[in-house]
């Protein structure tokens, strides 16, 4: 067992085997795309939180309402952004952490553009008007079948460099992101079964109706939580955060029980978002027990992140990446612990529908999603160009920016959603409503332009990381064009 | 077993992550299909006409849901803004459901004749019009854009492929008069859909147009029947309350 704790328990050294040895084209090309759709992505957020508090800016123009531009943003920053940076990392730690060659350079290449595709695809449907009507699922059903072929292949890759491991353990980044390729599979193709209007139409109906589609979506939307933005980011984090400590993990055993935990429990709990609504009450009973039980796998995952920086704390005066990697796992065990509480019945029966949800959601999403993925893209950007990165100061600057964004963002939000709960449910002293909804809507307005104010912070820092990360790359082409070109040649050539 | 040998076997990873992973669904989705009281027994909800359901492809092309919810809450509040709290048996025919998950505006689920159809294409067109506060997107496009119905048909086929009760032939159409009286099902007989959707949009002439077939027809067409279907003077209080 010590042994195993050794092996697995620890990044395998970098330094042995030459860089060549990978297939770093491939994460180059995800790592770019990752940040431009972050870039748009974050943009199309700010620009609908703008709406809602200043709604002339529909501008009576059908392409760019709110209604049809809310998925846009959703999309690229769920699918553009994250996914994009999950495959650049899962790329990279499977052939780092097997010390293996990724499988199949054209198949890898396949997955880049099939992905990237179904996004730009999504985009202009959505806005044009073709949608699912399925929250995080709008892409339209020619769409959905790029998506699942690109899926497949995705999984035989990351499956086929598993197996030509030189390592004899499979590290433990690699079981989350494993879990995640196969759950995503899984709820992909269950929550977009559809029977098309023709073959010829991007028209579909749902398979299921009424109450089971319901529970199908939740089932899918919550663990798109779990898996893509949990699971997959957690495999994330236990390869960068030890690198960027230079620690190993702090517990093995932690990791395994979290991991086998967060993935059975996970599944379970979608049913809360569907709390007192004509779902059978047993089932969203059930999805509330279960959530309160996700706390514990949720905590250890953080738990095992930020004790890894234990005996070396002192980094974070002096590393910002290590700053964003730790305020990632902060703002996890935060949205983790609220999030079980807002499954709490009594709680949800005020929290639900008020933007206390998005606050909720962008806790996770821009505290723990984003910052992880800024940690952990500022470490890998400079290995894969063999460089430097261009400034250190500015990640400083992107950091506070950041966290300035998160806490406008989550607290206005607060105000809002609680706010909100508490108007609608209040009587007057004849037992008559104390407000009308729109009494409500005017109340909203303030907390909606922080909100738009914390999102522009977020933004103008993602803005200042594009340009970081432009700046070191073009540095590090105009330094060694001549490295850089024979490092291309060695890759495409085996 | 050593967890060792997990670690050390991909495809044994792979496999008894899928058994991990596969549970929760399967516990919590697939008796919803075979527990009878899931869906109560109500009278009165019926498919959407061709001319409701090409309203309802609207109001999931512009998104209405992303600040709509159609899921009243056994609340008393909810109560009484919106009415009788949402049956599952309201939505059995809707697909895909459309409860939401952020009310950003009111709940529509019972907004069916609550105001009037000039009401709501004004309001359509121009929500601050009628409610000065509201951020609410003005949705002009409606009132000008002919409905397009020419796969009205291809639409009801689909439709009735996933389980909702349209009929084709002879036979079917006669257990829809058995199950929805005659009036409601000819609005259901697919060989008739264009006729029929016409007619709906000459006869309750929705947007003041008789003579122009638009968007803003079909979707006040649908906002108005949501919620309207069961009628729940007939039931007694808690009648439906074994159902949560």
């Amino acid at each position: 067992m010590s042994e195993t704790a050794a092996t697995a328990g620890s990044v395998p050294a970098s330094t042995a085997v030459p860089a060549e040895q990978y297939n770093y084209d491939i994460v180059r090309k995800f790592s770019i795309a990752a940040v431009i759709w972050g870039v748009l992505g974050m943009a199309a957020g700010v620009w609908i939180a703008s709406q809602l508090a200043w709604p002339f800016l529909n501008f009576d123009i059908a392409q760019i309402t709110f209604g049809r531009f809310r998925p846009v943003h959703t999309t690229l920053v769920i699918f553009g952004f994250g996914g994009n940076a999950l495959f650049a990392t899962s790329y990279y730690i499977v052939q780092r952490t097997c010390q293996a060659r990724l499988y199949g350079d054209r198949l890898a290449l396949f997955t880049f553009y099939g992905w990237n595709l179904a996004l730009v695809l999504g985009v202009i449907s959505y806005t044009s008007g073709i949608t699912q009507g399925r929250e995080y699922a709008e892409f339209a059903w020619p769409l959905d079948i790029l998506i699942a072929v690109t899926w497949v292949v995705y999984f035989w890759v990351f499956l086929m460099t598993l197996m030509r491991r030189s390592q004899p353990h499979i590290y433990v980044a690699n079981w989350f992101f494993m879990a995640f390729i196969l759950a995503t599979a899984l709820l992909h193709i269950f929550n977009n079964l559809q029977v098309p209007v023709s073959l010829t139409s991007a028209s579909s109906y749902s398979l299921f109706s009424g109450v089971q589609d319901a529970m199908t979506q939740w089932w899918y939307g919550h663990n798109a939580v779990g898996f893509f933005l949990t699971a997959a980011f957690l495999g994330m984090m236990y390869y960068f955060v030890p690198k960027q400590a230079g620690r190993p993990i702090y517990s093995y055993k932690l990791s395994i029980i979290h991991f086998w935990a967060l993935v059975f429990l996970y599944m379970w709990v979608g049913a809360h978002h569907l709390h007192w609504t004509a779902l059978p009450d047993w089932v969203s009973t059930l999805a509330a027990t279960f959530s309160i039980l996700l706390l514990l796998p949720s905590w250890g995952g953080m738990i095992n992140g930020i004790m890894t920086l234990s005996g070396a704390w002192h980094k974070l005066r002096t590393d910002p990446i290590m700053l964003f990697l730790i305020t990632a796992l902060s703002f996890y065990g935060m949205s983790t612990f609220e999030g079980p509480m807002m499954s709490l019945k009594s709680v949800n029966a005020l929290s639900h529908y008020t933007d206390w949800t998005v606050g909720h959601v962008h806790s996770g999403a821009l505290g723990w999603v984003a910052m992880i993925t800024f940690g952990s893209l500022y470490h890998l950007i400079p290995r894969l160009w063999n460089t430097k990165i261009f400034s250190l100061r500015l990640i400083y600057i992107h950091f506070f920016l950041a966290t300035i964004g998160i806490v406008l963002y989550i607290v206005s939000m607060w105000v809002a959603g609680i706010g909100q709960g508490l108007m609608l449910r209040a009587f007057d002293q004849y037992g008559n409503l104390a407000y009308t909804f729109t009494e409500s809507v005017v109340f909203l307005h303030k907390p909606y332009v922080v909100r738009a104010i914390g999102g522009g912070f977020f933004l103008l820092g993602m803005l200042l990381m594009a340009f970081n990360i432009a700046m070191t790359i073009l540095t590090a082409r105009r330094a060694a064009p001549v490295a850089d070109e024979s490092r291309a040649t060695a890759a495409s050539a085996s | 077993m050593k967890h060792e040998s997990v670690e050390t076997n991909a495809g044994l990873l792979v496999i008894l992550t899928l058994a991990v992973i596969s549970i929760g669904g399967l516990v919590e989705i697939v008796p919803l299909f075979y527990i009878d009281d899931t869906i109560e027994e109500v009278e009165g909800v019926r498919p959407y006409t061709p001319l409701e359901q090409r309203g309802r492809d609207i109001y999931l092309r512009e998104g209405c849901y992303t600040c709509h919810s159609q899921m009243v809450r056994p609340f008393r509040d909810e109560m009484l803004r919106y009415g009788h709290y949402s049956l599952a048996a309201e939505s059995q025919f809707d697909h895909p459901f459309q409860w939401g998950s952020k009310r950003t505006g009111p709940d529509l689920a019972r907004v069916g004749g609550k105001y009037s159809n000039e009401w709501q294409v004004q309001h359509l067109i121009k929500p601050t019009s009628l409610v000065p506060e509201s951020i609410m997107p003005g949705y002009p496009w409606l009132a000008s854009t002919p409905l397009d119905f020419s796969d009205v048909e291809d639409r009801m086929i689909a439709l009735k492929r996933v389980g909702v009760p349209y009929s084709i032939n002879q036979q079917e159409l006669e257990a829809n008069v058995e199950r929805f009286g005659e009036e409601t099902a000819a609005m259901l007989d697919i060989n008739q859909a264009e006729d029929n959707l016409i007619a709906q949009a000459q006869q309750e002439n929705f947007d003041g147009d008789p003579s122009f077939i638009s968007e803003m027809d079909a979707i006040v067409a649908y906002l108005q029947v949501l919620g309207t279907m069961v009628d729940f003077n007939e039931y007694s209080e808690g009648e439906f309350a074994d159902f949560r």
